[in-house]
């Protein structure tokens, strides 16, 4: 396979004790990203971006787990493909901090407050290598300068809670980074960030991407962040994808209504209407999925096939997958 | 909020809660009922002495012949008025205090709590024998001794509440229209302490019932020939070997009460604020 | 550090005086004359007149106070009425037996009780979870004294066993002294473990929750790591200051345990000083045992302020 990353068929399960069946909060999820790519993974809160990526590294939280036919390929450093959903516990953590690296969205409560941020950094060596201390202090001290940290010398001796926002989540950044993973998983990570922090840290991780042969994937709700990072665009939502293109086509060129939606949310901000859009109705939750299409009651253009059978994500143009009856063919048999 | 009804519905379908809410009903009904239930009465020697249990002696008889099952009924109730008036003292002296000082802070805060931290330098149990010393022995003393040293610990909740409820929005809110004092400490600030400040007190029942027994054990609480559990229990231990049944009741009510209440307490404060479930 | 730590003596001094206070105003309140239980209701008031100013009882409270006090600066806690022995020497020999008897159980229920609580954390929900709840539930509910009891009966019944009496000091046979303090030890130390395990086990709960503890997973620890290097850490703040607590209702337990297995300690001396109307004897001991709670709690406060990076020292 060339591809760094192919997720098939992924479904994660919430259990609901034992007379009920679980309910799937991610359902039939299909990702593809490549070598050195820049992959955005963009939907709102609680449509499972973050819980799909947290399961690529394995780090699905209790009682979450995965469903039955979930496939992860990975290619790892040395040219090996592996099932992720296959691989025991020690393979897993073998992987994690060296192969592919996660950073998440609270910088200032992702570091352990009883440890200098020299030794935070360092365990990442101390899991994946074996130098000495005072290889691994110069490595540490190399990483703080390549994430623009002014200072690593006195910064490597504070604590966390000496640091700001935006210095740590820098700090993450480079414990990330230390062992040259293959993938990057950044979950929100600058939600949490004033907005001019929030550009330098994009900035940042741009510049990163031409020096490391790293592949990101930006979870995000933000459009503004996706425009700014990324190459490839999935669009997730209530637990699937709708809809997966390059940035250009998803910005300019929507399929799916609900993207077109998010997008009119979004540039209304900036025009001169009266009103700003808002897509109609709430995000179903999960167990309460409809049959047919879930975003079948909030659509425009719902059809009444959309209501009956769900649509199924499909390629309607090259590179650009949508799970949308508008744009699918519709099957021969129909029920009205 | 919850509603009292809510609330003791939610208790009712938590097992354990079911459990400490049927236990302490049993425990207050053999209390109410004792001298209904009792044949003979605590203090009457009635039979042989030492004798061990039989159908027609329960428990079993003491050194003095008296009906074991009969002082163990009377010393629930003991135990139960104890434990009641005690934390009734407590609470409300210690909510009054609790309130002023989380709610005024300031100097008046500081000197209450300086107070407070004084009586929380001593372990509990020596201080409620030390004021006992002064006030005297008996079941009077002994409820007001063991109320007095559970004050300091119901003032730090519920000035911890007070404080905290302080920061909530509504309540700033209300002030900064004008509300008077009173009516904030009573609308906006006690619901938030209520809750907390109740799995305290089931929490303060059990450990005055255990203070209690363990001063009746050591002499200083409530004298001969009333039946206390720990009174009788201390005085089981000469007889240990020839009437183990002397010191086996008791010790066993003792521990199953005190059981009740901290399972009802423990219920009670996920019920409550299940944030802090365990 | 140093700084803090002496801020932290100097606040403890209000405290530490209000402790006397209390502590003289309440010997003060208790009726029952002394001069009677010792003399007998039909002195003459002339052998009163004697005894009172012998013992300085004429004298205005704050000038009495003033004077104890002073004295205990110096290292006198008075005489004991019974005995007209110095009351300090003898607080000093027998709190060795209450010390070793608090050290001993503090360590047996830290040993049990840690562990238990770490371990229910981390297999929530579990069988092994449940059995550590309903332990830790059982021993905050059962009374050291109602344990010993039973305990007690259970060995002489069953296994004709019983706790050696007498006592032996530590350094003089070893093995008799453990012999001898091993039960109430052990009696005191389970009593108390069930509150350090439930505030264990919440506490680790709470911090395994925390997004540092993803982190960790994130750059490939294993389990045991994140839970020992870093979970256990952060765990081990409020686990202090609980602990902390715990020595004062260790010193309490103590009291009665010495009673049951006639350990010559501190809280027998109180106790007969209590029945036998021997004032100055209870208000040395009440004091001298509330300063070793207090100083105990300061040693607990500076020993957290050390670990952790985020108190700050101005």
């Amino acid at each position: 396979m060339d591809h760094l990353l192919e997720i098939r068929n992924l479904s994660i399960e919430l259990p609901q004790g034992r007379r009920k069946p679980p309910v799937k909060l991610v359902e039939g999820v299909d990702l593809t990203v490549r070598k050195k790519q820049n992959f955005g993974v963009v939907g709102e809160s609680g449509c499972g971006k973050s819980i799909t990526c947290s399961s690529i590294m394995g780090l699905l939280s209790f009682p979450l787990s995965l469903g039955q036919g979930s496939s992860i390929r990975f290619q790892q450093g040395d040219g090996r493909e592996v099932e992720i959903t296959g691989l025991s516990k020690a393979e897993l953590r073998k992987l994690r901090g060296r192969d592919i690296s996660m950073i998440f969205q609270e910088p200032m409560t992702a570091l352990d407050p009883m440890y200098t941020i020299e030794e935070q950094i360092c365990e990442s060596l101390l899991f994946h290598a074996s130098l000495s201390k005072a290889e691994m202090h110069d490595a540490a001290l190399e990483m703080l300068r390549k994430v623009k940290i002014p200072r690593p010398e006195q910064i490597l001796k504070d604590y966390p809670h000496h640091l700001s926002g935006g210095m740590l989540q820098r700090v993450m950044i480079a414990i990330a980074l230390i062992n040259n993973p293959r993938l990057l998983i950044a979950d929100e990570p600058t939600t949490a960030l004033d907005v001019t922090i929030q550009a330098q840290i994009l900035d940042l991780m741009n510049e990163l991407r031409e020096s490391y042969d790293t592949s990101v994937i930006m979870i995000t709700h933000d459009l503004g962040v996706i425009a700014e990072t990324c190459e490839e665009v999935a669009v997730f939502y209530a637990g699937q994808v709708v809809e997966q293109s390059d940035v250009n086509t998803i910005f300019h060129a929507p399929a799916h209504p609900y993207t077109a939606g998010l997008l009119r949310s979004v540039l209304s901000l900036g025009g001169a209407q009266q009103e700003l859009y808002t897509i109609q109705g709430t995000v179903p939750t999960a167990g309460n999925f409809s049959v047919g299409c879930r975003f079948a009651d909030r659509c425009e253009h719902c059809m009444d096939i959309c209501r009956n059978r769900a649509p199924a994500l499909s390629e309607i143009s090259p590179g650009h997958l949508c799970r949308c009856w508008l744009h699918a063919d519709t099957p021969k048999e129909e029920t009205a | 909020m919850k509603r009292f009804g809510q609330i003791l519905r939610e208790l009712w379908r938590d097992p354990m809660g079911r459990i400490g809410m049927l236990g302490i009903f049993l425990v207050i009904l053999m209390a109410v009922f004792a001298p209904q239930l009792s044949h003979f009465g605590p203090e009457k020697m009635v039979g042989l002495p030492k004798a061990p249990p039989s159908s027609e002696f329960w428990f079993g008889t003491d050194n003095y012949g008296r009906d074991i099952f009969s002082r163990i009924l009377y010393g629930a109730r003991v135990s139960l008025q104890v434990g009641i008036i005690a934390v009734g003292i407590a609470a409300t002296a210690g909510y009054v205090l609790g309130l002023i000082a989380g709610y005024f802070e300031g100097w008046v805060d500081r000197v209450i709590m300086c107070v407070m931290d004084i009586f929380f330098a001593f372990p509990s149990i020596l201080l409620a024998i030390f004021i006992s010393a002064v006030l005297g022995r008996g079941l009077v003393n002994t409820m007001i001794a063991i109320g007095i040293v559970n004050i300091p610990v119901f003032a730090r909740t519920v000035r911890a509440s007070v404080i905290s409820a302080k920061g909530l929005e509504y309540v700033q809110n209300a002030k900064s229209v004008g509300v008077r004092t009173g009516a904030i400490l009573i609308r906006h600030i006690s619901p938030n302490v209520v809750a907390p400040f109740t799995v305290q007190a089931t929490l303060a029942l059990s450990s005055a019932i255990l203070t209690e027994a363990s001063m009746s054990f050591l002499g200083l609480g409530i004298q001969p020939p009333d039946p206390s559990w720990g009174s009788m229990l201390s005085e089981a231990r000469t007889f240990m070997e020839q009437a183990p049944w002397m010191a086996v009741f008791p010790a066993l009510f003792i521990i199953v009460t005190i059981l009740l209440f901290n399972i009802l307490g423990d219920s009670l404060r996920d019920v409550l604020d299940p944030k802090l479930k365990l | 550090m140093k700084n803090y730590t002496i801020r932290r003596i100097l606040q403890l001094i209000p405290v530490l005086f209000g402790i006397s206070v209390l502590i003289f105003a309440v010997m003060k309140m208790i009726p029952g004359d002394v001069i009677s239980g010792i003399l007998g209701v039909e002195a003459t008031p002339e052998l009163r007149a004697q005894l009172a100013a012998k013992y300085g009882l004429d004298r205005p409270y704050i000038v009495q106070y003033l004077d104890w006090i002073v004295g205990v600066l110096h290292g006198d806690f008075g005489e004991s009425i019974r005995t007209s022995a110095p009351i300090l020497p003898e607080i000093l020999s027998r709190f060795k037996v209450t010390a070793e008897l608090t050290i001993m159980a503090a360590v047996i229920s830290w040993c049990i009780a840690i562990p238990l609580g770490v371990l229910a954390a981390v297999k929530r929900n579990t069988f092994a979870d449940r059995f550590v709840r309903v332990f830790a539930l059982l021993g905050v509910s059962v009374p050291g004294f109602a344990l010993s009891i039973l305990l007690i009966l259970v060995l002489s019944l069953a296994f004709n066993y019983f706790p050696p009496l007498g006592y032996v000091g530590f350094f003089e046979d070893p093995l008799r002294n453990l012999q001898i303090m091993i039960l109430p030890a052990a009696i005191l130390g389970v009593s108390i473990s069930g509150s350090v395990m439930r505030m264990t086990r919440s506490s680790v709960l709470e911090v395994l929750r925390q997004d540092f503890i993803k982190t960790v997973r994130a750059k490939g620890a294993s389990e045991r790591v994140a839970i020992f290097k870093h979970a256990l850490r952060n765990a081990l703040i409020p686990i202090i200051t609980l602990i902390g607590m715990q020595i004062g209702s260790l010193l309490g337990g103590a009291v009665i345990v010495e009673q049951i297995f006639s350990l010559p300690g501190l809280g027998q001396m109180t106790l007969t000083g209590i029945n036998q109307r021997d004032y100055p004897v209870v208000q040395g001991c009440v004091l001298f045992i509330a300063f070793v709670y207090v100083l105990v709690n300061l040693v607990t406060d500076l020993l957290y302020a050390y670990i952790d990076p985020r108190i700050s020292y101005d």
